[in-house]
């Protein structure tokens, strides 16, 4: 390849090519990716926040692992997220499974991995947060919004990332969005004050 | 399936849409409901694709009405019309390539057994007649001779429906299609009785026009599989669409075909699985 791959907001086209094929390589423990880049954990965690405080409609995207409480620790980490929602001043819109539910969803009011297009043109979304969300079902979903449509997007993910988001946090727990939140409230002070 | 994946985390319970909503209040999980409550709670089918007065549809609703632990249960479904309603239903479900269902849910079964060794994991087969008479036959007469420990249910429409009506093997003699224009030319497959000689411990023959019989049926043969071997139901589910009838009609359809002796209800029980069943019947009395 003579050009490194750069993950960024579409449309790209109709099927774009899964980032891993064009070498984008999953962060290691403690990195992140940024736009089919490697940079450190923390680079990252400042870049989610500078890019959902500056978006114009920002949605968080809660899949069935943080909607459902399945087992012990779900429940805070849903309550976790949420919090860092209302930080942002984002909407929330749930995942709540993954079935295709043809002929259409209802897309004001919820987002399905087989056409995730639909929800945010419906509702203008210009950065999203996929979190809670199967790997394999926010991996198709990633790639058909880069596909189809202008939106940013950001997958904070409990196991090893995703390439084909354009922020991807991997390992992400209570803590790290706890600390996603701190950043963001700490960067909507800054803003407030007129400093850096 | 733990019932915790039925609980709402509390922090997003607001924004979870109304029918998932109802699904967790008022649906049939971990419930005793059955046909006779239709109507009281929430279905796990809200809404599907087929056709009206499609008799799938009239069979699949009773079908999901009448799960013993519709929380436990794995639908194997392949290609054809009811491979539209599945991924529909709030149950899981696997789709598998057409005709090799009965394979794929040897294999579930086997690994939930070592998954689960204390749980009843319901491992349920519901595809078309070609799936199972024609395309998958192999693949299921081997599940029975294996003995593996599924439900095999057939839709029988007595034609490939959705790609346009071609007969099929369960299709009567003499049946002219739309892509069958010079009329089959050999009879019906005797599916019930090739089930009993491989190896089905419970057979049984039903229709959507007597649901209570058919809900019987169902629970009988999915209580059976997981106790004592394979079993299959065969349901009598016409096609309004390929065979040309009002599709307010399919009821009296299938009346008219029982009455004509076109189509036989009827069911066959080992010694083993009616001691089984008697036992199991008794304790839950």
């Amino acid at each position: 390849m003579s050009q490194e791959y750069q993950v960024l907001a579409g449309p790209e086209g109709y099927l774009p090519p899964a980032a891993a094929v064009m070498g984008v390589e999953l962060p290691k423990t403690g990195e992140a990716l940024v736009e089919g880049s490697l940079v450190s954990d923390n680079e990252a965690l400042h870049k989610i926040a500078d890019k959902l405080l500056s978006a114009k409609n920002p949605f968080f995207f809660p899949g069935p692992l943080l909607l459902w409480a399945w087992k012990a620790g779900v429940a805070e980490r849903a309550q976790a997220v949420r919090d860092l929602a209302d930080a942002v001043g984002a909407g929330v819109i749930p995942m709540p499974d993954y079935r295709p539910k043809y002929p259409m969803i209802n897309p004001a009011i919820e987002i399905n991995p087989n056409h995730p297009n639909l929800t945010i043109w419906h509702n203008k979304i210009d950065v999203c947060v996929f979190v809670g969300v199967h790997c394999h079902y926010a991996n198709i979903a990633l790639k058909i919004i880069r596909g189809g449509t202008s939106c940013y997007t950001i997958a904070l993910c409990g196991e090893a990332g995703h390439e084909d988001a354009m922020i991807s946090l991997r390992d992400v727990n209570l803590a790290k969005i706890q600390e996603l939140t701190a950043i963001v409230m700490d960067k909507k002070r800054q803003i407030a004050g007129g400093g850096k | 399936m733990t019932k915790n994946i039925l609980k709402m985390s509390p922090a997003f319970a607001d924004i979870i849409p109304a029918e998932y909503r109802e699904l967790v209040d008022n649906g049939p999980y971990g419930r005793d409901v059955g046909v006779a409550e239709l109507g009281t709670f929430k279905e796990l089918l809200e809404e599907h694709p087929l056709c009206a007065g499609c008799g799938l549809a009239l069979a699949l609703r009773i079908f999901l009405a009448s799960l013993p632990a519709p929380e436990d249960t794995i639908v194997v479904g392949s290609t054809g019309c009811s491979s539209l309603v599945f991924p529909q239903a709030a149950v899981q479900n696997i789709h598998s390539l057409f005709g090799n269902q009965n394979s794929v849910a040897s294999g579930l079964k086997r690994a939930l057994k070592l998954r689960f060794p204390d749980k009843d994991k319901d491992v349920i087969v519901v595809a078309g007649d070609g799936a199972t008479a024609d395309i998958g036959l192999d693949m299921v007469m081997h599940s029975w001779f294996r003995r593996e420990n599924i439900t095999t249910i057939m839709l029988d429409n007595e034609a490939y429906a959705n790609t346009g009506g071609q007969e099929s093997g369960m299709s009567q003699q003499g049946t002219v299609l739309y892509m069958a224009p010079k009329g089959k030319n050999f009879p019906k497959i005797s599916m019930p009785e090739l089930a009993r000689e491989a190896g089905c411990v419970y057979v049984a023959v039903g229709t959507p026009a007597q649901p209570r019989k058919l809900e019987k049926m169902l629970k009988r043969a999915i209580i059976l599989a997981r106790h004592v071997g394979p079993t299959y139901v065969q349901i009598m589910t016409p096609c309004p669409t390929n065979y040309k009838f009002k599709n307010n009609e399919t009821v009296n359809r299938l009346k008219g075909l029982e009455k004509d002796g076109v189509f036989k209800p009827r069911e066959y029980i080992t010694a083993e699985a009616q001691e089984a069943l008697n036992r199991l019947e008794e304790v839950s009395k």
